[in-house]
């Protein structure tokens, strides 16, 4: 293997945005038919180096060559016809056109003698491309109706068609279900086995050494370290990281919960999304919810908020009943909601992180006349920032899209708390977020329990329900299927439990 | 659930059975209105707003809008009238060329209209709503500083064009019918816009660049050169409906075109176009123009209040855009995912 030519070679890449260096001389080799892992936190300058690959960005000084010859892409296009497919997180796929359409609409081939398109050819080639990626569908299928793990297929069978040589994959499973996450990986060891090479980041450390034969580890626009995967452990990828041991990833909680519920749901049934569900949830306490994706967890946490109708049922926070909640009625009763989407539902991108902190308490600056007082917002979000360990407390002058997917989701957090909230519903929130950053998100809600509020915690990351929860409850298909006190935590139990259905168990 | 598909069935053809309604309604208050040279006419007046409906669509379906495509019509009407008389005819004394080369001031007008449209959204990132409304009134002042306001009188050659037919086959009692030059237009135009928003690369392209501007740009599209193509178009086909509603009326006054853009995003919308891009036939315009002109129609038939006019058609649009949105959020609610097998009973 080392006797082999890298595909794309990577040399002393260098790039500073308005004087600020982010990448100092990063190197790194891509070898035909493997995926090369590059890990880091946020900010650590992986997105910043596949950019300049990907002929989004360009460096400031460094080599890159690709094949032997030099590369030098002065555009997504150029790096495009040079043979480097970009799957980005936010797949580029449209809607409301066909499979076929999707997989060639920049190069629609046309009929031979009019300006028309020739369907015929699309339609081969989309049903050979399909087949290649192991899509069973009508090339004619319009996009809207398929899942994300199927349009992610869509768009690596877009790379092949392109003869991409290097596939650069962003973050490819977050939005995948497992089953899915199984087929990507099936494709991924297609394509290496055709002699294409990898670009592979992800902060699914366990993806990383499920599918990469190389790992680079950046940290603050440098390698700390690369070299062939046996050489790296989970834990020694995390300290390269992070710049330190991993064991307090979980911080300790001091108060233990208290015996007065704050949630309580009975009997909560909406036919075809949940079957009588019944539970509550106490002060001080951290209640995880565990599934799969698509078992109803969020649907439930939805429910619960108001934001989708239920048939039967009702939820008692503190002593008001809320038999048919609106968003509305469950702030009032002192909900907060965290949603999976932070970019579409929880944060105003253009605006700073003052408005955007407090937008959900705006009745607390508002004088007479409904006017704000600035610089009452501006000293509660400095505060705010405080507690939230936001990266800089420049709250009026900072946007939040300039910032970190993990600041951007402490804002939201923080946009929360300005309201106090009793029980907050947390639903995913360090999906996509480096290590460091998930972190300080634990110590956030460590300190909102010792204050006395609730947290109900919905993740995938089964070590992370384990980490932070005193109680985790299971849910399959709407279902409830269990219910695990934190000395009755175990990794295979739970997994057990959230893959079948209640009755299987039993029998 | 079988009850929501039911019901978004019946949205999806509120615009139809409206269309049945109002034909079947008027056809009881008097049943001449049912005649098939009613209908003839009622095509034939629509013709003007349907072709403008389809230029209409190609804008809509990149979510711009265009509001000036009435006062477009008036630009080029003014132009005609004033430089096409007899006595000025633009030094061409055949009056063979008047109408063609009527048309073609009517279409260059619109296309030039539409270009300069185009390079104020593409590169100056003007919002459409503001530039297309901003030349609406500056169109509008421009043409009545050429007419002064008078009433425009188009030349024989060119009122005549009205009364051409082709194919004159359609053997009736009085007289054997054929098809009017105004349907014969709108057909082409029909025909056309089909084929190049469904068959051609740059027609899908188009549908890309409405659902996604960004993801459009990153996958190597010209979105500014399609954006640009469509703001042509749509300025052509203002030109085109412009030149045939000129013939239809032989004389207008200084309310030519006069919110013509509301009746023709009305038609559009009526059409199952999405004012938010991406979604849209070149049908569904010439439906929406047919369904108002036979309201119109029947209102006269009727002998209505000419107040009332407005009236009923605002109804109309009002009831479409509501059904638009009532559609559009029970395919969301629809869209919420099953997660567990429905329990029967």
């Amino acid at each position: 293997m080392s006797e082999a030519r890298p595909l794309l070679s990577v040399s002393g890449l260098a790039k500073s945005f308005f004087g600020v260096r982010v990448l100092h001389g990063v190197d790194f080799d891509v070898f035909p038919g493997e995926a090369l892992g590059l890990v880091g936190e946020n900010g650590s300058g992986k997105s910043t180096c596949v950019n300049i690959i990907g002929g989004v960005l360009k460096p400031d000084a460094g080599e890159m060559s690709l094949n032997g010859a030099p590369y030098h892409p002065l555009s997504p296009k150029g790096a495009a016809s040079a043979g480097i497919a970009f799957i980005h997180q936010e797949l580029n796929l449209f809607g409301n056109l066909s499979i076929e359409e999707n997989l060639f609409i920049e190069r629609l081939p046309k009929h031979r003698m009019l300006p028309l398109i020739d369907r015929r050819a699309v339609r081969a080639r989309a049903v050979q491309l399909l087949r290649e990626v192991e899509l069973d569908l009508p090339p004619t299928t319009p996009v809207a109706r398929l899942s994300q793990g199927e349009r992610q297929l869509i768009e690596i069978a877009k790379a092949i068609s392109m003869n991409a040589k290097v596939v650069i994959f962003d973050e490819p499973t977050t939005s995948l279900t497992r089953h899915e996450v199984d087929r990507l990986f099936t494709i991924i060891a297609r394509l290496k086995a055709r002699g294409i090479g990898m670009i592979y980041i992800s902060h699914a450390l366990d993806d990383v050494m499920a599918v990469c034969e190389r790992i680079t580890v950046l940290r603050d626009g440098a390698v700390l370290g690369g070299g062939p995967r046996d050489e790296f452990s989970l834990a020694r990828i995390i300290s390269l990281m992070v710049g330190r041991a991993i064991d307090t990833i979980y911080p300790e909680r001091m108060v233990p919960p208290r015996a007065d519920p704050v949630l309580r749901v009975e009997g909560l049934a909406q036919p075809g999304v949940a079957k009588d569900i019944t539970f509550d949830i106490k002060e001080g306490e951290v209640v995880g919810l565990g599934g799969l994706m698509g078992s109803g967890r969020s649907e439930l946490a939805r429910m619960i908020f108001g934001l989708d109708a239920f048939s039967r049922g009702r939820i008692i926070v503190g002593d008001k009943v809320l038999a048919n909640p609106t968003p509305r009625e469950a702030i009032d009763a002192g909900m907060a909601f965290l949603t999976e989407d932070r970019r579409g539902e929880g944060l105003l991108m253009d605006f700073s992180i003052a408005e955007n902190t407090i937008l959900a308490a705006l009745g607390r600056f508002a004088r007479a006349a409904g006017m704000l007082e600035w610089r009452k917002v501006v000293t509660e979000s400095k505060t705010m920032a405080g507690r939230v360990h936001l990266s800089t407390d420049r709250v009026v002058e900072t946007r939040a899209k300039h910032l970190s997917g993990g600041n951007q989701q402490k804002i939201v957090i923080g946009k929360w708390l300005m309201r106090m909230p009793k029980l907050f519903i947390l639903d995913e929130p360090t999906r996509g977020i480096d290590v460091g950053a998930k972190q300080e998100v634990y110590r956030i809600i460590n300190a909102l329990v010792e204050a006395g509020s609730a947290v109900l915690l919905i993740s995938s990351e089964i070590e992370e329900l384990m980490g932070l929860s005193d109680r985790i409850l299971t849910i399959y298909r709407g279902e409830l299927t269990g219910s695990f006190a934190r000395a009755a935590f175990d990794r295979e139990i739970l997994m057990g439990a959230v893959t079948r259905p209640p009755r299987a168990e039993a029998g | 659930m079988s009850d929501n598909r039911l019901t978004l069935a019946l949205l999806r053809l509120a615009p139809l059975l409206l269309f049945v309604v109002i034909v079947v309604a008027f056809g009881l208050l008097n049943e001449r209105f049912l005649s098939f040279g009613n209908f003839r006419n009622i095509v034939i007046q629509a013709a003007p707003i349907a072709i403008l409906a389809i230029g209409m669509t190609f804008v809509l379906l990149i979510a711009e809008i265009d509001l000036s495509v009435g006062a477009v019509m008036y630009v080029g009407a003014s132009l005609v009238a004033i430089y096409l008389e007899p006595a000025t005819g633009f030094g061409f004394t055949d009056p063979n060329l008047w109408w063609p080369l009527s048309l073609a001031v009517f279409v260059a007008t619109g296309m030039i209209v539409g270009a300069v449209h185009g390079l104020v959204v593409t590169s100056l990132g003007i919002a459409s709503f503001i530039a297309t409304l901003a030349s609406l009134f500056m169109l509008r002042g421009l043409a009545m500083f050429l007419s002064n306001t008078r009433t425009l009188q188009f030349s024989r050659e060119i009122k005549d064009i009205n009364r051409w037919e082709i194919f004159q086959i359609v053997p009736m009692a009085d007289r054997a019918y054929g098809v009017p030059v105004a349907i014969l237009i709108l057909l082409i135009v029909f025909f056309s816009g089909w084929l190049v928003l469904r068959h051609t690369a740059f027609g899908r392209q188009i549908h890309a660049v409405g659902e996604d501007r960004e993801a459009a740009k990153k996958a190597g599209l010209a979105v500014k050169g399609i954006v640009f193509a469509c703001f042509v178009i749509c300025g052509f086909c203002a030109g085109v409906g412009g030149f045939v509603a000129a013939t239809q009326q032989g004389a207008v006054g200084p309310n030519f075109g006069l919110q013509v853009e509301f009746q023709v995003i009305a038609a559009a919308v009526l059409g199952g176009v999405s004012l938010f891009g991406g979604r849209g036939s070149v049908w569904g315009p010439v439906f929406g123009a047919i369904l108002i002109r036979t309201t119109i129609a029947g209102l006269t038939f009727v002998n209505a209040d000419p107040y009332i006019y407005p009236l009923v058609t605002a109804a109309i649009i009002f009831l479409a855009v509501a059904v638009d949105g009532l559609r559009t959020r029970m395919i969301e609610r629809m869209s919420r995912r099953m997660i567990r097998p429905l329990e029967a009973g």
